[in-house]
C-alpha cells in the first residue's frame, strides 16, 4: 500500500514530541451512577502541539467521556486536566469551551438556525461584529469546501449528512481555536463521503497548525488519518503510539483491533493484483 | 328573523361587553403567562417541582370556571379586610380583580403542561451541542432550547387563551361584565337572541385571537417577519378596540345592580332609566349573585338594588322566626343601617314570595288548595326548586310547619321549573309569587294557612356612600309603593316574552303612572 502524502511528517512527530504539551491527562478518573461505573480509570496521556491523535475503542470504552472531560462537559472526579500547561479546573468552563473546537457525532447542527448563524454562532458569543462574523463564515465555509453563496442560508435540514458535518467542522473552527476535538465525527457517513470529509480535514489540521484529538471505533480510519493512536476499553488506556508501533506491539486488544485492517489490506491487495490494476 | 329589533339591542351593547370582556381575558392571559412561564422553566430540571406543579395545575381545570370565579370572590373579600385593616388600603373584592385571578389560574395548565412538554422534547445533543459551542445556560435557554421549544409553548398560550375568553363569559355573576352578560340576561329572560348573540361573539372572540397567535407561531417558526408583525398588530389591535369604549366615555356616575332573574333585570332597567330622566347618569351591573350583590353595595360597588325582606331577614340577619309584613321591614331596616350602613329607601309595594305551585287541573282533581292538604300526597309527588330553595331556612320552615316529606327533590334553573311542572316532569314547584308564568302556564298557588312562609317585599337598597344623596332618592321616590302584584306579574310575563328588561321596564313606567 502506497504511502499517504502527509505520513512524510514522521520526522515532524520527532519534532513535536519534544515540542510543547497541548493537552495533558493526568491520572483522570470519572464515574457515574454514584461510583458503580468507572468510564475513565486513571488515564494519563500527553497531546503535543500539533499532533493529530486518534483515540480508539468500543462502545463503553470510556473515549467519548475523556474527550467530554476535555473541555469540562463533564467535570472530572480525580486526577487533573492542563491545557497549554494550565490546569483547566481553575478556570471558566464557558470561556474554555469558546477556544476550544468541539465536533459532535451528527454534527449537532441547530435546526433552527441557518448554515451561515450555526457557523458564526461561536464569533457571535463572544460578541463579534456582525460584518466580522459574516466574512468568516464565508472564510470557513471555504475551507470545508462548500460553496458560501449557495449553503450559507440553507437550514440543516436542507443538507446531507456529509454537508452536515462539513458545516459542523467549519463552526468549531469559527473561533480559530488551536485545539480541535472530534466525537466519531465521520461515523455516521458513507464510505466516499467518509473518506473525502478524513483527507480534508486532515489537510486543514496541518494547514492551521491544529492539534486535534479524533474519537472512532474505526481503527482502520484511526490509522490512515492519525499520527498516534491511543486505544481504550473499559475505561483505561491499554496502548498509545504510531500506527506502526502498535502494529508491532503484543497487547491481545490492541493486535485484535489491528487485525481487521491487516486482514482487509491483505485481502484488497490480492484482488487488486489480481485485477492487474496496482 | 334579523329584522327583530333584539339584534339592534343587542349590537347596542357589544362596545362596553366586547371592551369588557378584552380587558379581563388579555389581563387574565397576560397574568397566567408572567406567572407559568417562568415556573414551567424553574421546573424544567426539577421532576418534583414539575410533577407538584402539574398537579396542582391539573386539580385547578378540574374545578368548574364558574366555582373557581366564585371561590375568588370570598377570599379577596377577606384580603380585603384585612389589608384595610393592616395598611389602611382597601380594594375592590368585586368585578375586575377575582374574574383575572381565577381566569389567569384556569390558563395556567396548557402553558405549563406545553412549556415542560416542549422544553424536554429537545434532542438532548443538541443542547450538549449548546454547551460544547460555548454557551452559558442562559444563552443556550435564549438562544437553542426556547426557539426550539417555541411551538409547542404558543400552541399551550393558544389553549388557555380560547380557555380564558370562553370562561370569561361565566364572570358576569360576580360583577364583571363581558359578552357573558348577553348569555345570563338572555337565560334569565329567555331572550335567546340575546344568548345566541353572546356565545356568537365569544366564538368569535376566541377564534380570531385562535388565529392571530397561530400567525405569530407560523411566523417565529418559518422566520417571516412580516407574518409575526401582522399577528402582533391584529393583538396589539384588540386590545386598543378593548380600551377605546372606556377611553371616549366618562365613567357613568350610578351603578344599579341586578340578580340573576328576569324581575331584577326589569327593576334594575327602570331605576336606570329614572335615574336618566332625572338627569343622573347610570349604568346597570347585572347578572349579581344573591349574597354578592348585598356585599358589593356594602362595598359602594354599586348603588342602588331591589332586594326582598325575607332574602334580607334569612342571610342579612339569620333569623327564623316569622314576623307580620311591615314589622320585618321595619325591623330589617333599623339593624342593616347599623350594621353595613346600608339604606332602605322604601319597598316598591308588591312581594315575591316563594309559594309552592303546582298545575290548576291537579289542584283540582286531587281537591289540594292549601299547602296542607298537599302534604297528604307528598309522599308520591317530587318536588323543584332553584338552586338556593331546599338550603333556604324558609324550606325547613314549610317542610316542618305541615310535615313536607316529598318523593324526590330537584334543582332547576327558575326559568324552565314552570314548563316543567306543566308539563308534568315534576309535581310540585317552589315558585315566586310575581312571577307571571304562573298565570302562563294555568297553575295555582297553594296557600299557607299556617304563615310559614315570610313576606318578601320588594325593597329599594341605597350604598352608604349614597345615605345622604338626595337627587338619587328623589329620582327613585315616584316608584315606592306603586307596584302592585298583578302588574309585576304582567311585566314579569312580558320578560319572559320577546321583550327587552329595558322595553318592560318602560312598559311598567307607563303602568305606574309615569307619562
Amino acid at each position: 500500500m502506497q504511502a499517504a502524502p502527509w505520513s512524510i511528517s514522521t520526522d515532524m512527530v520527532a519534532q513535536w514530541t519534544m515540542a510543547a504539551t497541548a493537552i495533558a491527562f493526568d491520572n483522570v478518573s470519572k464515574s457515574f451512577d454514584g461510583g458503580r461505573v468507572r468510564a475513565v480509570d486513571r488515564v494519563s496521556l500527553a497531546v503535543t502541539q500539533g499532533e493529530f491523535l486518534a483515540i480508539v475503542g468500543g462502545s463503553g470504552s470510556g473515549k467519548t467521556t475523556l474527550l467530554r472531560l476535555a473541555n469540562r462537559l463533564i467535570e472530572a472526579d480525580s486526577g487533573t486536566i492542563a491545557i497549554d500547561g494550565g490546569n483547566i479546573a481553575n478556570g471558566d468552563p464557558i470561556a474554555l469551551r469558546r477556544r476550544i473546537g468541539y465536533v459532535f457525532q451528527s454534527a449537532g447542527l441547530f435546526p433552527h438556525m441557518s448554515v451561515a448563524e450555526n457557523v458564526g454562532i461561536t464569533p457571535r458569543l463572544t460578541g463579534a461584529p456582525a460584518p466580522a462574523i459574516a466574512a468568516r463564515v464565508n472564510e470557513l465555509l471555504a475551507l470545508v469546501r462548500l460553496d458560501g453563496a449557495k449553503y450559507r442560508d440553507r437550514f440543516p435540514h436542507e443538507l446531507s449528512g456529509g454537508e452536515r458535518q462539513r458545516v459542523g467542522v467549519a463552526r468549531a473552527l469559527a473561533a480559530e481555536p488551536k485545539i480541535v476535538l472530534m466525537d466519531e465525527p465521520f461515523g455516521a457517513l458513507d464510505p466516499l463521503t467518509r473518506d473525502s470529509l478524513g483527507e480534508d480535514f486532515r489537510s486543514l489540521h496541518t494547514k492551521l497548525g491544529l492539534t486535534t484529538i479524533m474519537i472512532t471505533h474505526d481503527m482502520t480510519e484511526a490509522m490512515l488519518l492519525a499520527d498516534r493512536i491511543a486505544v481504550m476499553r473499559t475505561g483505561t488506556l491499554v496502548a498509545t503510539g504510531t500506527a506502526k508501533e502498535l502494529a508491532a506491539g503484543t497487547e491481545p486488544y490492541v493486535r485484535e483491533l489491528m487485525s481487521t485492517p491487516r486482514r482487509q489490506t491483505a485481502r484488497l491487495n490480492a484482488l487488486m493484483t489480481e485485477a492487474g490494476a496496482l | 328573523m334579523l329584522s327583530d329589533p333584539r339584534w339592534a339591542e343587542a349590537l347596542a351593547k357589544l362596545p362596553d361587553y366586547l371592551g369588557n370582556h378584552i380587558r379581563v381575558s388579555i389581563a387574565a392571559l397576560a397574568l397566567g403567562l408572567v406567572i407559568s412561564l417562568p415556573l414551567a422553566l424553574l421546573a424544567r430540571n426539577r421532576p418534583a417541582l414539575r410533577g407538584t406543579l402539574l398537579a396542582v395545575a391539573s386539580v385547578v381545570q378540574t374545578v368548574p370556571g364558574l366555582a373557581l370565579l366564585a371561590l375568588f370572590y370570598p377570599l379577596l373579600l377577606i384580603l380585603s379586610a384585612w389589608s384595610l385593616n393592616a395598611f389602611g388600603l382597601g380594594f375592590s373584592a368585586f368585578g375586575f380583580l377575582p374574574s383575572v385571578l381565577a381566569l389567569a389560574l384556569y390558563s395556567m395548565l396548557p402553558v405549563l403542561r406545553n412549556t415542560v412538554t416542549g422544553m424536554n422534547g429537545i434532542d438532548p445533543a443538541i443542547i450538549e451541542a449548546a454547551q460544547g459551542v460555548g454557551m452559558t445556560p442562559r444563552q443556550s435557554l435564549t438562544m437553542v432550547e426556547l426557539p426550539l421549544a417555541l411551538p409547542v409553548i404558543m400552541a399551550g398560550i393558544r389553549t388557555a387563551a380560547v380557555w380564558v375568553i370562553g370562561t370569561a363569559t361565566l364572570s358576569t355573576p360576580i360583577g364583571q361584565t363581558s359578552l357573558g352578560n348577553y348569555i345570563f340576561t338572555g337565560l334569565q329572560t329567555q331572550n335567546w337572541v340575546s344568548v345566541l348573540f353572546g356565545c356568537f361573539a365569544a366564538a368569535v372572540l376566541a377564534v380570531i385571537v385562535d388565529q392571530l397567535l397561530a400567525l405569530i407561531q407560523a411566523g417565529l417558526s418559518t422566520r417571516q417577519r412580516l407574518k409575526v408583525s401582522g399577528g402582533i398588530a391584529g393583538v396589539a389591535l384588540l386590545v386598543i378596540a378593548g380600551f377605546a369604549p372606556t377611553l371616549g366615555r366618562s365613567q357613568p356616575a350610578y351603578v344599579v345592580g341586578a340578580k340573576t332573574f328576569a324581575e331584577s333585570y326589569v327593576l334594575s332597567s327602570l331605576m336606570t332609566q329614572r335615574l336618566a330622566a332625572a338627569g343622573l347618569p347610570a349604568r346597570q351591573r347585572e347578572g349579581l349573585g344573591s349574597s354578592v350583590i348585598y356585599d358589593a353595595l356594602v362595598a359602594n360597588e354599586i348603588d342602588v338594588y331591589v332586594d326582598y325582606s325575607g332574602t334580607l331577614w334569612a342571610n342579612q340577619l339569620k333569623r327564623t322566626d316569622i314576623r307580620p309584613r311591615k314589622e320585618i321591614v321595619a325591623e330589617l331596616k333599623a339593624a342593616l343601617k347599623q350594621k353595613n350602613g346600608v339604606t332602605l329607601l322604601g319597598e316598591l309595594g308588591f312581594e315575591n314570595a316563594y309559594a309552592l305551585v303546582i298545575p290548576k287541573k291537579r289542584a283540582d282533581e286531587l281537591h289540594i288548595k292549601t299547602i296542607a292538604d298537599l302534604a297528604a300526597h307528598a309522599g308520591t309527588m317530587s318536588i323543584a326548586g332553584d338552586y338556593e330553595f331546599f338550603s333556604r331556612p324558609e324550606w325547613a320552615a314549610i317542610s316542618k310547619a305541615y310535615n313536607l316529606k316529598f318523593r324526590e327533590q330537584r334543582q332547576m334553573q327558575p326559568d324552565f321549573m314552570y314548563a316543567a311542572v306543566a308539563s308534568g316532569d315534576v309535581d310540585v314547584i317552589a315558585g315566586y309569587t310575581s312571577d307571571g308564568l304562573i298565570a302562563k302556564y294555568n297553575l295555582i298557588a297553594l296557600d299557607d294557612p299556617k304563615q310559614s312562609i315570610p313576606p318578601y317585599d320588594a325593597i329599594v337598597m341605597l350604598a352608604p356612600r349614597r345615605a345622604n344623596d338626595t337627587a338619587l332618592q328623589q329620582a327613585l321616590q315616584p316608584l315606592l309603593g306603586k307596584i302592585d302584584v298583578a302588574t309585576m306579574q304582567e311585566a314579569n310575563l312580558r320578560a319572559a316574552g320577546s321583550a327587552s328588561p329595558d322595553a318592560v321596564a318602560r312598559w311598567l313606567w307607563e303602568q305606574i303612572g309615569g307619562r
